[in-house]
């Protein structure tokens, strides 16, 4: 067991990247800022809309500013003492491994399957050695006991691997909270292990 | 043959499949995929070659929308 001034001082000098400041990416993004994880890279083209208010971490007078720097601004809020590199742009198989090598590890936060499966693959293809945290499934509302983790290699899934999001099944803070700190704990797992 | 796929041991009548055989065999309609087969990542292009053979350990993971 660590004291938390011995788990910060760990964290301290770790790199995580995040690729998505949505409802996954900001949630992780602050939780791994609470507990003080040295540099967090994040990654996302969108801007901040009112419908992301029902689960991202944005604030209303956000609305209309680029997601990165909105994020960035609201983890220093929390915690100045972190790096935050902020890239405003649409992550490509031809970005990836400029963007996240040297990280210790990647957590995955898009909202489309395509995505998904475009980051998994380039990572495991072109990254293989950093462990990659996925959230799969958060629709919805209540289930709790439908949400896990597990592990195929250095791949780790977070989430119920069931609901899609849909018009009758919207992604909504509770659960999407629950997947995207329950990657934030993986990730804390493999950090705090590694050293 | 027998092989684990998903953490659990399946027996097919068949001495080897191909990716795309065992998705249509197992029925698994997803579009997006990641199928590893001893710990290597099949690409989308080989799924009509990758052969599964006794013994495999294999893994196909439904990608779903939402975060």
């Amino acid at each position: 067991m660590l004291t938390f001034e011995e788990i910060k001082e760990r964290l301290s000098r770790k790199r995580v990247g995040i690729a998505g400041c949505g409802g996954l990416g900001s949630n992780c993004a602050v939780a791994l800022a609470r507990v003080g994880t040295g540099t967090l890279v994040i990654s996302d083209f969108d801007i901040v809309t009112e419908s992301n208010l029902n689960r991202q971490y944005y604030f209303r007078d956000q609305i209309g500013q680029k997601k990165t720097l909105a994020l960035t601004v609201n983890i220093l809020r929390i915690n100045p003492f972190i790096n935050v590199i902020p890239h405003d742009l649409k992550i490509t198989p031809a970005n990836i491994s400029g963007l996240f090598a040297g990280c210790d590890v990647i957590v995955e936060a898009f909202d489309r399957s395509e995505e998904k499966e475009m980051l998994i693959e380039t990572v495991l293809t072109e990254l293989p050695s950093i462990p990659l945290i996925v959230g799969l499934g958060m629709a919805g509302w209540g289930m709790n006991d439908s949400i896990h983790c597990r592990r195929i290699d250095n791949l780790y899934i977070c989430g119920d691997e069931q609901t899609e999001i849909g018009p009758d099944m919207p992604p909504i803070a509770p659960r999407v909270g629950m997947v995207s700190n329950m990657q934030a704990n993986v990730a804390l797992e493999i950090l705090l292990a590694k050293s | 043959m027998k092989i684990t796929l998903n953490n659990n041991q399946e027996i097919f009548k068949q001495e080897s499949l191909t990716v795309r055989e065992l998705l249509k065999v197992k029925n698994f309609t997803f579009k997006m995929l990641v199928i590893k087969i001893n710990g290597r990542l099949v690409n989308k292009t080989d799924y009509e070659t990758a052969q599964i053979h006794e013994g495999d350990e294999v893994h196909v993971l439904h990608l779903i929308s939402g975060g």
